[in-house]
């Protein structure tokens, strides 16, 4: 970090390695969000150019990410919120799958399998200061399942409501319930596995 | 309560407020599960991580 208060933003701009790289992450993101490419492609075009012209407001990377997805967050809950139930509820949730999940995890009696019971993460708020951490945060939140991570992204990333979800959508609020349930499942597991009981670090 | 409901009812704590019954029974279940102990103070971290990161804090960490 350079001792200077000079905003940044003219190396913010020129850094194209930066910009490519935000907007490749934006339009993952909404893609997942929206299912279609073509609406996903306007929303973060929108959002980056309305960013960019205020870019001279930012002081730095951080900072214009922050803003960028906040944008977007907004242009893609309004598209949610225009196309209702754009997906076929019946492929969201299948019984069999939704089983499969859970005979992973606990026993017929349901109880927690041995193996797979939640260990205690000690003060895990220190991991947010990780580079690492962030890195197997990514890998185990694109590990989802594809509906799972979306509900889970709309519910926790861009915080609509239950009910807009569940209209967005096209399922019920059981429906979202069991999805939050067994994403939250998956992503503890995950962040367990890679990073909680490997000593926190990267060896 | 089995620890599939008892990580049900703390996942839809997240979510929606849960009756007094849901409550008094969940209690009753953390006291004797260790499991479910942890899984309850996950999951709220788990939001805080997804607030975070929605922030972009995952480009404030240190390189």
């Amino acid at each position: 970090m350079h001792a200077t208060n000079r905003p940044m933003t003219a190396s913010i701009l020129s850094d194209t390695a930066f910009l490519s790289d935000l907007r490749r992450q934006m339009l993952k993101f909404a893609t997942l969000q929206l299912s279609n490419s073509h609406l996903a492609e306007d929303a973060v075009q929108e959002a980056l150019v309305g960013a960019l012209k205020n870019a001279k407001s930012f002081a730095g990377r951080a900072a214009l990410k922050t803003w960028v997805f906040a944008i977007l967050k907004n242009k893609i809950a309004d598209t949610l919120r225009q196309k209702q139930r754009t997906v076929d509820a019946s492929s969201l949730l299948r019984e069999d799958e939704e089983n499969e999940d859970f005979s992973e995890l606990f026993d017929r009696a349901g109880h927690w399998l041995p193996d797979e019971r939640p260990a205690s993460w000690g003060n895990p708020h220190a991991s947010l200061h990780q580079e690492q951490f962030w890195k197997i945060f990514h890998v185990c939140l694109e590990g989802l399942p594809g509906n799972q991570a979306r509900v889970f992204m709309m519910k926790e990333f861009v915080e609509l409501e239950t009910n807009e979800i569940c209209s967005a959508v096209g399922i019920t609020t059981s429906n979202l319930n069991v999805m939050l349930h067994r994403s939250r499942l998956r992503l503890r597991e995950c962040l367990e596995n890679n990073w909680f009981l490997k000593g926190e670090r990267a060896p | 309560m089995n620890c599939q409901k008892a990580t049900r009812l703390i996942s839809e704590g997240q979510d929606r407020a849960l009756s007094l019954p849901e409550k008094m029974t969940l209690r009753v279940h953390l006291l004797i599960c260790s499991g479910c102990r942890n899984f309850n103070r996950q999951v709220p971290f788990l939001s805080q991580v997804m607030r975070a990161y929605a922030q972009g804090q995952d480009e404030k960490t240190p390189k």
